[in-house]
């Protein structure tokens, strides 16, 4: 009861391109082991924000079910991404298919630079998302933890930017706070960090730093039980944002005692 | 019924001709309003995939929504 008063009244919810959001938390329909157990953990996450991939039909497997098949497209937004793409033509071309199923004009912009460490092309994703504002979309670009990429994804007109926590899939949790504070200070759109959380506490320290909102995929894909850990995401998330807008106490060298010192029995 | 040959996610494949894209998507077991289409580049609206033939050594990208992050 108090906690869901304080909720309400010091919090307004993460709102993008002029659409509130019922959850700071964004989660991946990605690597799950069944579709039961992502829908299960997707519904335990409180997530309304959901991406998707977009890739071919396979052919030889025509009766292979899509995602849309399991995921009630009313009840979340389904947010297409371009993960994948390793040019801005490819995510540009990625973008315009995910449009033309229909849903939505938002896409999750990726453009991925190197293989091996799966890190985003900042150029490249500056390039494709001045063409896909250009064309109407509202794009949520995945970035470096970079303060310059930052703030010419939000000059390209990004509806959000998306920092990461630590390489995509790492699960390696939040390796620079300082750069993410930064990016927080200096941007107006939302920034949502995206990418290398890997357990509550992470979730938890990243929205320490007063960032607006995370999206997961692998740290609940890849847990032992992905519906407790989508769970323990969702509460994580709400705990690290009260305690951002709470204001933690100061950090010191010394020990002060909680108890009083006078009273001490002689 | 003569065959023509067309590109589908990049495999050569052998289909009837006369065919519009509907029925090509029938033909492959798909379901038309689930598949988004790209024909010879462009992106095909689902309103007219009914009216658009399909031609001979057409290419044919059909994409659909899967998990990822």
């Amino acid at each position: 009861m108090a906690t869901e008063t304080v909720h309400q009244i010091e919090d307004a919810p993460l709102t993008i391109a002029g659409r509130p959001l019922r959850s700071r938390l964004m989660v991946g329909t990605g690597k799950y082991r069944t579709n039961q157990e992502m829908v299960e953990a997707i519904a335990a996450s409180g997530a309304e924000v959901v991406t998707v991939a977009v890739r071919r039909v396979d052919l030889d497997r025509s009766n292979e079910e899509g995602i849309l098949h399991h995921l009630d497209a009313d009840r979340y937004l389904l947010l297409p991404n371009t993960a994948g793409c390793y040019s801005a033509d490819e995510a540009i071309r990625y973008a315009r298919l995910a449009r033309a199923a229909g849903f939505t004009d938002w896409v999750k912009l990726e453009v991925i630079g190197d293989q091996e460490t799966l890190l985003p092309d900042a150029e490249a994703t500056v390039d494709a998302a001045r063409t896909l504002v250009a064309e109407g979309f509202t794009v949520l670009a995945y970035t470096n933890d970079d303060l310059i990429t930052a703030l010419r994804l939000e000059d390209a007109g990004c509806a959000a930017v998306m920092p990461l926590a630590s390489p995509i899939g790492s699960g390696l949790g939040l390796i620079n706070p300082y750069n993410i504070r930064t990016i927080k200070a200096r941007l107006e759109v939302p920034v949502i960090v995206d990418a290398g959380v890997g357990t509550a506490s992470d979730a938890a320290i990243t929205m320490e730093q007063g960032v607006d909102g995370i999206l997961m995929n692998t740290a609940l894909a890849e847990a032992e039980d992905p519906v407790r850990m989508a769970r323990a995401m969702g509460l994580a998330t709400e705990a690290g944002r009260l305690a951002y807008l709470a204001g933690r106490m100061p950090r010191r060298e010394r020990a002060v005692p909680s108890s009083p010192t006078r009273g001490m029995l002689a | 019924m003569n065959q023509i040959e067309i590109r589908v996610n990049g495999e050569q494949r052998r289909v009837s001709e006369g065919l519009s894209v509907e029925e090509l998507l029938r033909e492959l077991d798909l379901q038309p309003r689930m598949i988004v289409v790209e024909h010879n580049g462009d992106i095909l609206r689902r309103e007219r995939y009914a009216e658009v033939a399909v031609g001979a050594g057409d290419a044919f990208e059909l994409v659909h929504f899967v998990g990822g992050g």
